[in-house]
């Protein structure tokens, strides 16, 4: 197992047109570190660039300390698991993963012994005489990743496995990976564009935007700090709420204020504007998880609260997605309070009165979106 | 698939213009193997009689002891093989180039080699002709098999199909450790079966009835082909019908082995491309 390392990597087609700019990314040996963004984002392209499908404009790639970056593929001890599974048609699931043993020259019994112990970790003991055309998806997904396990390579790259499985398996598969992950210890990077397999697989994110990280970190921290207004956005179902607001001072105290209410700046970003001269715009950003109905009774209330009309109602079972109109703008709120889920399914049209939770809330710079609380990285 | 559902009445005229036209394109056959069959002086009998009524193999008889067609047979054999072999090693190497390996120029270098296939077979005969004479590969199988090799056609029909092929198998083969050569031997080739069975048909076949290269290349008449023999057959002053149908029945039977041979990859590899399965 290794160390990945992407020092100032760049990638571009045409001149001019950065592909990927300025990339550095360091995978920490047997970390589980995904990739993610929109399609368009450039994260296969790094992958391919780590596995030597691609080359690279200018930069390195070091895996295990090694400059790999003009190696061929096949001298970089890799494995990947592509998104259409790149199984051999007119093999069996055996030959498969004995394929790339066979064509470096293994002893018979070697490849044997590899071949049946990764089919009993995937459970394809069974199946290793059928054509991957006899399997289901979920079990040509096992042999893509039992051909990448028999190499025993330093990195594992998986390029959108599950996107081609449906929801339910998808699910199953994303627990036998975090299984597999924990049982091999293998360094692994997984492109995908799906938030839900970024948040639950990673240690490590990588959000890229535009062939630009936006931001590495753990998934924990990366949801509750994100770095700017796209990693806000792109991380997190329903989607974040943004409030175009003002801050002013008056009264010796700092307010945030829009058109729907007024409230002081609560403690920790009074730092931001401390020598604030005049009123400035910033962007408030709210998860939907931390809105939630205003109770006039409750004493520990916060000054804030506004009106919503409801105006679509997503019923899950467990939870309600709302979506709500107020002048501030459309507002999608999650409510996962058993009672208040019933109370909420039907009731459209009807005006809620509504508030947030003012210490999870972030604010972000309307000009280059950064969060306002976290130093820009560079 | 979509069913053709015809009425009785409907069915019935279809049945009959169709089998009218088989015999359209049967008859020539039919009426060449009964003339095989026939003694000299019933050929030009004007009764139309396709069961000859004294069965004779004379002929045959003739065309193997005093002609000896068995050593053109041979010869054919050995120039269409060579030919579709060597073709096939060459053609599919090219295409699989073209298809799946990056290099500069590529595209442009794909268009010019298709551009040749407007320059007609006659104009390049010439010059031909004199590099084989150069390489001393006159009146040799070598000098009809080597230039027949490579084939533009060939290439782009057996290009088109590998690029059906997807790519992310070749990189997941070239990920797993292996050389081009291998992933072109174990991976490509046999998926390419079908299109490889279509190109064996068309060169053997061209290559067996080629008439007009032979003719040149060859001198010495124990070197000739089958089309070469049979037109010896074909005298100035006088024919020997009864032998130039059998010397014909004698070429055709290998073309009928080996379209019912790889028939069935014949019909995939021409509609293969066509609807993605």
């Amino acid at each position: 197992m290794a160390q990945v390392q992407l020092n100032a990597v760049c990638k571009s087609y045409v001149l001019k047109t950065p592909i990927i700019s300025d990339a550095n990314i360091t995978i920490n040996d047997g970390e589980f570190m995904v990739l993610v963004g929109p399609s368009g984002s450039g994260k296969s392209t790094i992958l391919r660039m780590i596995a030597g499908l691609e080359t690279i404009t200018s930069g390195e790639i070091l895996i295990d300390g090694k400059i790999v970056t003009r190696l061929h593929p096949k001298d970089r001890d890799i494995a990947m698991v592509f998104q259409d599974y790149a199984l051999y048609p007119h093999m069996s699931v055996y030959d498969n993963m004995a394929f790339s043993l066979k064509s470096k020259k293994y002893s018979k019994a070697i490849v044997k012994k590899r071949v049946l112990e990764a089919a009993e970790i995937l459970d394809l003991t069974q199946l290793l005489t059928r054509k991957p055309k006899s399997l289901s998806g979920g079990q040509r997904q096992r042999v893509a990743v039992g051909r990448a396990i028999v190499r025993q390579p330093k990195v594992f790259l998986f390029d959108e496995p599950l996107s081609n499985l449906d929801a339910k398996l998808r699910t199953q598969m994303r627990l036998e990976l975090k299984r597999l992950h924990s049982y091999l210890k293998a360094t692994i990077i997984y492109v995908t564009h799906d938030q839900t397999e970024a948040m639950t697989l990673g240690n490590k994110i990588t959000v890229l935007d535009h062939g630009i990280v936006q931001q590495i970190d753990t998934p924990l921290n990366i949801y509750n700090n994100p770095a700017n207004k796209f990693v806000a956005s792109f991380l997190g179902s329903p989607p974040i709420n943004f409030f175009d607001s003002t801050i002013v001072f008056k009264n010796n105290n700092l307010y945030i204020s829009n058109n729907t209410w007024e409230m002081v700046v609560p403690e920790k970003f009074k730092s931001i504007f401390s020598n604030l001269s005049s009123p400035i715009k910033i962007i408030v950003g709210v998860r939907p998880e931390d809105i939630f109905e205003f109770d006039d009774s409750s004493e520990t209330q916060s000054d804030i609260h506004f009106n919503a009309t409801v105006d679509v109602v997503e019923t899950l079972g467990a939870e309600v997605v709302c979506s709500l109109q107020s002048e501030a703008g459309p507002i999608q709120m999650r409510i996962s309070d058993k009672k208040h889920v019933m109370s909420y399914s039907g009731k459209v049209n009807k005006t809620k009165k509504l508030t947030f939770d003012m210490e999870q809330m972030l604010m972000f710079d309307p000009h280059t979106g950064n969060n306002l609380l976290l130093k820009p990285s560079s | 698939m979509t069913q053709l559902i015809l009425g009785k009445k409907k069915k019935s005229i279809l049945y009959l213009i169709l089998i009218f036209g088989l015999g359209l394109t049967l008859f020539p056959f039919l009426w060449m193997i009964s003339t095989s069959f026939k003694p000299e002086n019933a050929i030009f009998i004007k009764t139309l009689n396709l069961l000859p009524d004294n069965f004779t193999l004379e002929h045959y008889f003739k065309l193997f002891n005093e002609i000896n067609f068995g050593k053109h047979f041979i010869n054919s054999l050995m120039v269409s093989l060579g030919i579709t072999i060597f073709g096939l090693v060459i053609n599919s190497m090219a295409a699989y180039a073209f298809a799946k390996i990056n290099f500069p120029r590529k595209n442009r270098l794909f268009i010019l080699l298709l551009i040749t296939m407007m320059v007609p077979m006659q104009t390049t005969m010439i010059p031909s002709f004199y590099i084989l004479k150069q390489l001393g590969l006159l009146n040799t199988f070598s000098g009809l098999i080597i230039p027949a090799g490579a084939s533009v056609y060939g290439i782009f029909l057996i290009r088109q199909f590998m690029l059906s092929i997807p790519n992310s198998l070749i990189e997941a083969a070239r990920i797993d450790g292996c050389s081009e050569w291998y992933i072109f031997w174990k991976i490509v080739i046999p998926l390419s079966r079908p299109v490889l069975a279509t190109m064996t048909i068309f060169t053997f076949l061209s290559a067996w009835n080629e008439f007009l290269f032979p003719l040149i290349i060859l001198r010495e008449e124990a070197k000739y082909t089958l089309p070469l023999a049979l037109a010896t057959l074909n005298g100035q002053f006088n024919t020997d019908w009864g032998l130039l149908m059998a010397g014909s029945v004698v070429i055709i039977i290998p073309v009928i082995i080996v379209f019912l041979l790889v028939q069935k990859h014949y019909i995939k590899g021409l509609t293969a491309g066509s609807v993605k399965g």
